[in-house]
C-alpha cells in the first residue's frame, strides 16, 4: 500500500489547470476528497473519479486530498494528481 | 512538412492543450528552460499525459528535454520516450560525444521498451560556440540525428555578443549550421524570432533565413507562426517552375535523352529532388486547404 | 437663471420622487461610477420604497444597490446588462419580480413607446453647465460618447443631471441639451477614472484567441462584404480588438475604403479611421482613454445616441446599415441561437447589450467563441438562455474551423471555395465533447428571476434561479 507521508501540492490555480494539495489523513480514515471546480455541476463526479482512480493506481487507501479545479481536463487533472502523491510519498 | 516550430512551456496546460490549434507544423514540448526547477517532474508527468490522451492531429511533436549536464534527461527520456513523440530535442549540444552519449542511452531503452532500434529520432539543438564549430560532426554522428537546430539567445550570450533583432552577429552560425547540416544530409532549422510584439521583422527574419537554406523555423510566440508557415511554403512560381521540370524529365525519358535542359538551362539530379520535393509540399499544403491559419 | 441644486437630496425632493416610482440610470462610468450609490444612499435614507431601477447596465461596482433591494427600496430592475456579482444575487432569487432584461436598442425603443415609463433619470455626467448642457467629452471624469444617456434625457418627467465639472453657461459643445434637464447638482467626484475606462485595450495575448481572430479576419475577407464602402463593428473583447488588428492589415494592405466603424469604440477602431478604413466612426460608448480623446478632437468621430446606433422602432438604425458585426458567446447552439445571459452554470453574468440588435441588422453576424472555455464545450444542444435568436447569426468562428448557419448558403460556398475550414457546427460540438467529455445538465430552479425581451418589445426567454 502507498502511503502519503507528508503534506504536497502540484499544479496551478490557472485556467485549464487544477491545484492539487494532499496529506496523510486521519488514522483509521480513508480517502478524504473536497472538490471545488469551475464546472462542479457538470464534471464533479468525473473529476472525482479520475482523482479516486490515480489514487488508486498508487494503492493509497488513506489520504486528505483537496482539489481546486479550473476547468481541467482528465489528461492535466491525472497529471496534477500523480505529480502531488508522488510528491507526498516521497521520504525527506 | 515542418515549416513552423512552436515552443510551448512544458508546465503549462492551457498552452499544451491547444497545441494543434495554433498553426504550427510542429510543437515543441519545452522541459528545458521553459519549465522552473522544481516544476521538472510536473512538467515531465504532464507532457507525457498530453501525449498519451491528446490527439494533436496533423501536428508533429516534438520533446526539449533537460540538458546532458542535468540529473534530469535520463528521466525525461524514460518518461516520454514509451509514447514516441516525433522526435527529440536535446539542448546544448557541443559536440558528436554528446550525440553518442544520448544514443547509448537511448538504444538501452529501445531495448527495454521493445521499440525498433533507432526508433527515436533527435534533432540537435546547437547554441554554444562550440557546437556550432561541431556542427558536422555533430550532424554525422548518428543516423538518430534528423535535424539541426539553431539557437541564437544561448549562442549570443556564449560568443559575448548582444542578441539584435537584425540578426547580424549570429549570420556565420546560421551559414555554418545549415550547411553543416546539408553536408550530412538532414534538415536544418532556424533560431525564433524574439521580439514577440515586432510583426514586420518576423516576416523579414523568416524570409532571410530561406535564403539561406533552413528547411524552417521555430516560433516562441503563435503570432509568428503564421509568417513563418507562408515565408516557408513554396510559391506559386516555383510550384509551376517544379511541375515544368517534372515534364522535361518525363518527357526526356521517354525519348531517352540523358542531358535535360529547360530554357538553356540543365537540369541535373539535386534540382531534379528540389523539384520534387517542392511538389510534395504543394501537395501537403493542398490537403490542409491550402490554409496557413488553421 | 440657473438650475443648480445645493445638494442630491434637494434634487430627489424637487423632484417629488415616491413609493413606486421609476428611476434610470445609464452605464457611461462603467466600474467606475459613483453616481447610482449615491443617489440610491440618498433616497433610502428619505425612506421612499418600492421603486424600480432603469438602468441600461449594472457593474460590480452597483452591488450596494443589494442591501437597497434587501430594505425593499429597490424592487424591480430593469437592465441591457448585470456583471457577475450583480447577477449572482438575482440568479439566487433576492427579487421577487423577474428582472427585465432589454438590448441597448430595446431599451430606448420601449421607452419612448411609453412601455417603460420613466419618473426621474439621474444622469452623470462629465461636464455641465448651469442650465445643464452637458457632455462626456471633458472633464475629469470623461467618459466620451454619452450614447446611452439621451434616451433617459427625452423621456423621463424629471431630469437630474449630476456632474464634477460644472462650467459657465452656454457649454459650446454639447452633447444632451439643456431642453431636456430640469436640475443640475455638482458634486466632488461622479466616478473613478480608473474604473471608467481602460487607459488602453489590449488585443488578446491568448494564442487560441489569436487563431480565432486571424479566422474571422478571413472569413470578413472573403464574405464578399469587404470592399469599399464596408461598415464594421466589433467588441471590446481580446479576440475582437485582435480580428480588428488584423483586419485593419488587410483593409490597408488592399486599399480598400470602408464607410464606418459602430458601436463601443476602441483605440483599435480609431487607429482604423486614422488609416482611412473608414470615413467615420459612430460612437455610443467609449471603451479606452484614445477613443474619448478622438472623439473629443476628430470631426470624422460622431457621437450617437443608443436610439440612432439601434433602436428598432426609430424610422431608421445605424445598425440597419451594417456590415459585419464580431459577437461574443458563453453559449452557442446546434442551431446557432446564442446565450450572452448566463455563464454554463446558469447565473446571471452578462446580457444582451447590443449583441441580437446587431446580429439582426448586420449583413453578416458572427460569433468567436473556443471550442472549449475551462473545460466547457462553446456548443451545446440548447443554450440555458436565448440572448440572441440562431436566425441572426451567420457564421460561428472558432479556433478549430468555422460554422455557417444552413441558411446562408452562398456565403457557405465562398468561404469554402476560399479555402477555410468549414465545418458543421455539429462537427465542432463533437470534436469539443471529444476532449471534454459530455457535460451533465446543471440543476436549475422553478422560478423565473429574469426575462429576456427582445428588441421588438416580445418576450424572448427567461432565466431560472439556481437553487
Amino acid at each position: 500500500m502507498g502511503q502519503i507521508v507528508k503534506k504536497a501540492t502540484a499544479g496551478t490555480m490557472e485556467s485549464s489547470d487544477a491545484y492539487i494539495e494532499i496529506s496523510p489523513g486521519e488514522e483509521g480514515e480513508g480517502l478524504d476528497i473536497q472538490l471545488e471546480s469551475v464546472v462542479y455541476h457538470q464534471f464533479g463526479q468525473a473529476i472525482r473519479k479520475v482523482a479516486e482512480e490515480v489514487l488508486q493506481e498508487f494503492s493509497i487507501e488513506r489520504a486528505k486530498v483537496r482539489i481546486v479545479d479550473r476547468g481541467a481536463l482528465d489528461c492535466v487533472l491525472r497529471a496534477r494528481m500523480e505529480t502531488a502523491i508522488r510528491r507526498g510519498i516521497e521520504e525527506e | 512538412m515542418r515549416r513552423s516550430m512552436l515552443f510551448l512551456p512544458g508546465n503549462t496546460p492551457n498552452m499544451i492543450i491547444h497545441g494543434d490549434s495554433l498553426g504550427a507544423d510542429a510543437i515543441i514540448l519545452d522541459l528545458e528552460d521553459a519549465v522552473a526547477p522544481d516544476e521538472k517532474d510536473a512538467a515531465r508527468i504532464l507532457v507525457r499525459n498530453a501525449l498519451q490522451y491528446q490527439d494533436f492531429g496533423r501536428c508533429e511533436t516534438i520533446v526539449r528535454i533537460n540538458g546532458l549536464d542535468t540529473s534530469e534527461w535520463q528521466l525525461d527520456l524514460q518518461t516520454l520516450c514509451p509514447l514516441q513523440p516525433d522526435f527529440i530535442m536535446p539542448p546544448k549540444v557541443g559536440s558528436a560525444e554528446d550525440i553518442l552519449k544520448i544514443d547509448h542511452y537511448l538504444s538501452q531503452l529501445e531495448t527495454q521498451l521493445h521499440l525498433p532500434p533507432n526508433a527515436v529520432g533527435l534533432i540537435a539543438l546547437l547554441e554554444t560556440a562550440l557546437g556550432i564549430e561541431n556542427a558536422f560532426a555533430i550532424a554525422s554522428a548518428s543516423s538518430r540525428v534528423k535535424a539541426l537546430f539553431l539557437g541564437g539567445e544561448d549562442l549570443t550570450a556564449d560568443l559575448h555578443c548582444q542578441r539584435t533583432a537584425k540578426g547580424e552577429e549570429i549570420r556565420y552560425a546560421r551559414s555554418r549550421l545549415v550547411c553543416a547540416a546539408r553536408a550530412a544530409g538532414i534538415d536544418a532549422y532556424d533560431t525564433p524570432f524574439t521580439d514577440v510584439n515586432d510583426d514586420e521583422g518576423i516576416w523579414e527574419d523568416a524570409q532571410f533565413a530561406r535564403s539561406l537554406g533552413f528547411t524552417g523555423k521555430a516560433a516562441i510566440s503563435p503570432r509568428h507562426v503564421k509568417a513563418i508557415n507562408q515565408v516557408f511554403s513554396p510559391s506559386e512560381k516555383e510550384i509551376a517552375y517544379a511541375y515544368e521540370i517534372m515534364e522535361v524529365i518525363q518527357a526526356a525519358k521517354e525519348q531517352g535523352r540523358g542531358a535535360v535542359s529547360l530554357r538553356g538551362k540543365m537540369i541535373d539530379a539535386p534540382i531534379v529532388e528540389r523539384a520534387k520535393q517542392t511538389i510534395a509540399m504543394a501537395q501537403a499544403l493542398q490537403e490542409i486547404g491550402g490554409s496557413n491559419y488553421v | 437663471m440657473s438650475k443648480v441644486v445645493a445638494s442630491l437630496q434637494e434634487a430627489i425632493r424637487l423632484c417629488g420622487l415616491k413609493d413606486g416610482m421609476s428611476i434610470s440610470f445609464h452605464h457611461h462610468l462603467r466600474n467606475g461610477d459613483y453616481v447610482l450609490n449615491m443617489v440610491m444612499d440618498e433616497v433610502s435614507k428619505l425612506g421612499i420604497g418600492e421603486l424600480t431601477i432603469n438602468a441600461s447596465s449594472l457593474f460590480d461596482v452597483h452591488l450596494p444597490l443589494i442591501t437597497h433591494i434587501q430594505n425593499r427600496t429597490v424592487t424591480k430592475l430593469c437592465t441591457d446588462y448585470v456583471s457577475a456579482g450583480i447577477g449572482r444575487w438575482i440568479s439566487q432569487g433576492i427579487l421577487q419580480e423577474p428582472v427585465e432584461f432589454r438590448t441597448h436598442g430595446g431599451r430606448p425603443s420601449d421607452m419612448l413607446l411609453g412601455r417603460t415609463p420613466v419618473d426621474i433619470a439621474f444622469l452623470a455626467v462629465p461636464t455641465s453647465d448651469t442650465m445643464g448642457n452637458c457632455t462626456g467629452k471633458v472633464g475629469k471624469s470623461a467618459c466620451g460618447s454619452l450614447g446611452y444617456a439621451f434616451p433617459d434625457a427625452m423621456c423621463a418627467k424629471k431630469v437630474v443631471v449630476i456632474t464634477d465639472n460644472l462650467v459657465d453657461y452656454p457649454l459650446q459643445n454639447w452633447s444632451i441639451p439643456e431642453t431636456y434637464v430640469d436640475y443640475v447638482v455638482p458634486v466632488e467626484a461622479i466616478g473613478n477614472p480608473a474604473g471608467i475606462v481602460s487607459g488602453t485595450t489590449q488585443i488578446t495575448r491568448d494564442p487560441v484567441g489569436l487563431v480565432m481572430a486571424d479566422l474571422a479576419a478571413q472569413v470578413i475577407r472573403y464574405s464578399g462584404l469587404l470592399k469599399d464602402g464596408f461598415s464594421f463593428q466589433t467588441g471590446a473583447g481580446g479576440a475582437s480588438l485582435a480580428a480588428a488588428k488584423f483586419l485593419k492589415e488587410i483593409m490597408v494592405k488592399e486599399k480598400i475604403q470602408g464607410s464606418f466603424g459602430l458601436g463601443g469604440i476602441t483605440g483599435y477602431l480609431v487607429e482604423m479611421l486614422q488609416a482611412g478604413c473608414f470615413q467615420t466612426l459612430l460612437d455610443v460608448q467609449c471603451f479606452d482613454l484614445k477613443a474619448v480623446e478622438s472623439l473629443r478632437t476628430n470631426p470624422r468621430h460622431q457621437e450617437i445616441s443608443s436610439i440612432h446606433y439601434a433602436s428598432p422602432t426609430a424610422k431608421s438604425a445605424v445598425v440597419d446599415n451594417l456590415d459585419v458585426v464580431i459577437l461574443g458567446a458563453t453559449e452557442i447552439d446546434v442551431d446557432f441561437n446564442v446565450n450572452v445571459h448566463t455563464d454554463s452554470s446558469g447565473y446571471l453574468m452578462g446580457g444582451s447589450g447590443g449583441h441580437s440588435d446587431t446580429a439582426a441588422g448586420a449583413k453578416l453576424a458572427m460569433v468567436i467563441a473556443p471550442i472549449v472555455r475551462a473545460r466547457m464545450p462553446i456548443v451545446t444542444d440548447h443554450v440555458m438562455c436565448v440572448s440572441t435568436p440562431g436566425r441572426d447569426i451567420d457564421v460561428l468562428v472558432t479556433e478549430k474551423g468555422i460554422a455557417i448557419n444552413p441558411a446562408q448558403k452562398q456565403l457557405k460556398q465562398r468561404l469554402s471555395d476560399a479555402g477555410l475550414p468549414v465545418m458543421d457546427i455539429a462537427q465542432l460540438k463533437q470534436m469539443a465533447e471529444k476532449v471534454t467529455g459530455i457535460p451533465r445538465k446543471v440543476p436549475r430552479g422553478d422560478r423565473v428571476v429574469a426575462n429576456v425581451i427582445y428588441r421588438d418589445g416580445s418576450l424572448l426567454d427567461r432565466v431560472y434561479n439556481i437553487p
